[in-house]
């Protein structure tokens, strides 16, 4: 071993050491990435097509569209679901910044007749045991919008004078839900509903 | 020191949690329940196990003032396939363990295994030194994610013996920290009796 010296510090050397290390990382890790592409493409679309299988009944087809938020500064993605040619229910992916712990994501799905078929969330970082029961996982909370019309159903909890009752103990995330659906539910009337 | 005690050390003598207290942030943030402190130990373990192999093989090519850059190139590259690898074939762990995977690139204890010893010993040392201590790590966080669990929710590797909520604090960060405190003591108790 003593034979074989580090090499000194000279700028040369440090540069060319430096150049290798990088040059082989970069390359195993475009390596990886070409490998792992597929593979995490497939299970982002195995997640989305999971979410649009809880929120909407059964479909065939399914025709998504960006559509700005009525209000919010960041679109909305709509996904139509089609049974044979006929319209069964739209998907709407939205999102709340008011979280707990700031945005979080949900999927409304609107049956053709306006009313909310059932939700999913696809995100969130709320507290585990208290706001985190907006998640069908954790609690049936969020049950309570299924089958209901957002024309009578106030989406804004009790204190606030609508009709949906809050998580005990965790009004900041049920009020932000009730924003994620209300954002969805306007931006969908806006575009003409299921017409 | 022989080659078996290269590879117990991590487990109770030089436990990088209990003991060196290295890697910290990790251990508070990520161990809610026992199925995610084990999937980032085992996360840990990987890189900090490929880490010291590589820094090992190259130490007597890489000029003394451009090792600690050399070192962060290879360990960000090895956290980074990590994250790839999970995030195509364990979607529902990534999910969980997200934010704390590109971190495990500044865990201290990573760095730190290379430059104290991957770096200054020979092949087989320093390979026996990252899987005990990424064993010892996973240990450390399996076991204080199984008793946030156990106390915050009342289950066990997500299965519920008790059904409603437990005591919400050991879910939430100071339960962490409470946890933690109790756990260093009890190793420390341990460690002086042997």
């Amino acid at each position: 071993m003593s034979k074989q010296k580090k090499p000194e510090s000279t700028f040369p050397n440090m540069v060319l050491a430096l150049f290798l290390v990088t040059m082989i990382a970069g390359l195993a890790l475009g390596g990886v990435y070409v490998v792992t592409k597929e593979p995490i493409a497939a299970a982002k679309k195995a997640k989305l097509e999971n979410a649009l299988g809880k929120v909407l009944p059964e479909f065939d087809t399914i025709k998504n569209k960006k559509v700005p938020a009525y209000n919010g500064k960041d679109s909305l993605v709509f996904y139509t679901a089609y049974k044979s040619g006929s319209k069964v229910g739209t998907a709407v992916k939205t999102y709340t910044e008011k979280g707990y712990s700031g945005r979080f994501e949900i999927m409304v799905g609107f049956t053709p007749d306006n009313r909310i078929e059932n939700t999913a969330v696809l995100n969130h970082a709320e507290t585990p045991g208290l706001g985190d029961k907006i998640d069908k996982s954790k609690s049936d909370w969020s049950k309570q919008f299924n089958g209901k019309n957002p024309e009578q159903f106030q989406l804004k909890v009790k204190k606030d004078g609508g009709d949906v009752d809050a998580i005990t103990a965790a009004t900041i995330s049920s009020r932000a839900f009730c924003d994620a659906t209300k954002r969805a539910y306007e931006t969908y009337e806006k575009e003409g509903g299921v017409k | 020191m022989n080659q078996w005690q290269n590879f117990t050390k991590g487990f109770i003598k030089d436990n990088p949690v209990f003991v060196l207290l290295l890697g910290l942030c990790p251990t508070l943030g990520v161990t809610t329940s026992a199925i995610n402190g084990l999937g980032m130990g085992l996360a840990t373990t990987f890189v900090l196990l490929m880490s010291n192999t590589v820094v090992t093989l190259i130490k007597n090519f890489i000029p003394v003032k451009v090792r600690i850059p050399s070192f962060i190139v290879i360990i960000a590259s090895f956290v980074t396939i990590v994250e790839l690898v999970m995030q195509g074939f364990l979607p529902a762990l990534f999910e969980q363990l997200g934010l704390f995977i590109p971190l495990i690139v500044v865990n201290c204890l990573v760095l730190g295994r290379a430059e104290a010893f991957a770096s200054k010993n020979d092949f087989i040392s320093s390979v026996l030194d990252g899987l005990g201590m990424g064993l010892g790590f996973t240990f450390a966080l399996t076991l204080l994610g199984a008793v946030r669990e156990i106390l915050g929710s009342g289950a066990i590797f997500g299965w519920d013996f008790v059904t409603g909520d437990g005591m919400l604090v050991f879910v939430l960060a100071p339960g962490a920290f409470i946890a933690l405190g109790y756990l260093i003591a009890i190793m420390n108790k341990f460690n002086k009796a042997s």
